[in-house]
């Protein structure tokens, strides 16, 4: 626990000085749902049906944005080694990368749909099952990327792999996701959907870090 | 049982082991796939709704079956390379990843031919359709990363890695047809309960089933073959055996 709340420190330090670490999946997130009504035209009935899918494609695009160079200074400056050689510091500091990347990217987008639903036209019980399915389904992006960039961290092309890798594996996620907004805008209840993605969050907090620290250690040797 | 499948983690032991099988895998393959397409395409009845368009089950269900029954091979292949660290292993993982690829495209491909006489349409965004091709995306990233690293090691074990990750989206497939009601009509055979089809068309779409169950041993028995070949090139057994031919 003591380690966690260390390495925590660390990365949050990193981003802190590495500021575009994590404002430019931010603003990637806003571009793109501004393109949307420009490339499919400003009808606001549409926007508001297409609005649930849009928003969660935005989210996986920009975590997968962040999500390439997670490892790639660690593993150059030989920090990861270290730490594959120092076989306890292992789990934690995965751990610490998973919270402070939800904490860089998926918060920030988490407290952005409020301003989303606004721009949207989204009704109420719509933007309630939004915030609750980016609130559970965030930290699964965060843990799948996270994953991804340890599996090609010494790759050679590693950016274009990660999406092929990564992207199959958010489908489920946001299958679930978009079926409990679009009950929520219809009236009906979601709390089946919402079970579900709770199922998938906690199933992947379970196994994801223990993935993510096989697959640095593959790398490292 | 780990008795006797401890000496086939050696490669040489494997290569002959291997070379054992083949014939008979392929040969019976072979036997079953004529047996069971001829019988299928040409002498069941004709279905009362669909004519004789259904006839293309008789390939598409048994592809569809052994892509995912191919990624599951795969997959605990991979997680045997992962936990016992077996070489041998690693490399059936990339021996089994590209003939499950094509046995989906097949099952895609026909899957579409039928879907435009009985659908009116080659594609549907449906559940089922789209998990399959999620399934091809995940034979692709498992054949892509291996390539990518320059060390060949390290490609092999990160993609043994990603095939055991990607075992997820089995259960996804399978279940897509009750989870979500959609075009692509529910489980027929593979169910605890007496399948929905007629014992006339059942039997030769059974036997196409095991052909390509046998197909799909035997190319990977090939495969491994060769992989272990290539990998092993500087071992004194393999020289030996290049010498002798």
């Amino acid at each position: 626990m003591v380690k966690f709340g260390v390495f925590l420190q660390r990365e949050l330090r990193l981003l802190a000085r590495q500021k575009s670490d994590w404002l430019n999946p931010v603003l990637f997130f806003i571009i793109v749902l501004t393109l949307f009504p420009l490339g499919v035209g400003p009808e606001p009935n549409m926007l508001r049906i297409m609005a649930p899918g849009i928003v969660w494609i935005a989210a996986l695009l920009s975590v997968l944005l962040a999500a390439e160079r997670l490892f790639k200074d660690d593993f150059r400056n030989g920090v990861v080694e270290q730490l594959v050689a120092a076989k306890h510091a292992l789990l934690p500091f995965v751990l610490a990368k998973i919270f402070s990347n939800w904490l860089s990217t998926g918060l920030p987008l988490l407290l952005l749909s409020p301003v989303v639903a606004l721009l949207f036209n989204m009704q109420q019980p719509a933007l309630y099952a939004m915030a609750f399915t980016l609130a559970l389904g965030t930290p699964v992006l965060s843990l799948l990327s996270v994953l991804g960039a340890a599996i090609t961290v010494s790759a050679d092309k590693g950016g274009i792999l990660l999406a092929l890798l990564i992207l199959p594996l958010y489908i489920p996620l946001l299958i679930f996701a978009s079926a409990a907004i679009e009950a929520a805008s219809m009236g009906l209840a979601y709390t089946g959907q919402l079970a579900v993605l709770v199922a998938i969050m906690l199933f992947s907090l379970a196994l994801v870090p223990m993935a993510v620290c096989s697959a640095l250690k593959i790398n490292v040797s | 049982m780990f008795k006797w499948l401890d000496p086939l983690a050696k490669p040489e032991t494997l290569y002959h082991f291997c070379g054992k099988l083949l014939p008979w895998l392929m040969g019976s393959a072979i036997f079953t796939l004529l047996l069971g397409n001829i019988w299928g395409l040409g002498f069941t009845p004709t279905d009362y709704q669909q004519g004789d368009s259904y006839r293309i089950i008789h390939i598409h269900v048994p592809s569809a079956i052994m892509s995912m029954g191919a990624y599951l091979a795969m997959a605990i292949a991979a997680f045997t390379a992962l936990v016992w660290q077996i070489k041998t292993a690693q490399w059936a993982v990339l021996a089994i990843a590209p003939i499950g690829a094509v046995y989906t495209a097949i099952a895609l491909l026909t899957g579409m031919a039928w879907g435009k006489p009985m659908w009116g349409t080659w594609w549907v965004w449906d559940a089922r359709l789209t998990s399959q091709l999620i399934l091809l995306f995940l034979y692709f990233g498992v054949m892509a990363l291996h390539g990518a690293f320059s060390d060949r090691q390290t490609g092999a074990k990160v993609a043994s890695l990603l095939a055991v990750v990607g075992v997820i989206n089995l259960p996804i497939i399978h279940f897509s047809v009750e989870w979500w009601n959609t075009l692509h009509q529910g489980a027929t055979i593979t169910k605890f309960a007496k399948p929905s089809i007629d014992p006339s068309m059942l039997w030769p779409l059974l036997i196409s089933l095991l052909a390509f169950k046998l197909l799909l041993a035997a190319l990977a028995c090939y495969r491994l073959r060769t992989a272990i070949l290539e990998n092993e090139q500087h071992r004194p057994w393999v020289k030996q055996r290049v010498s002798q031919k």
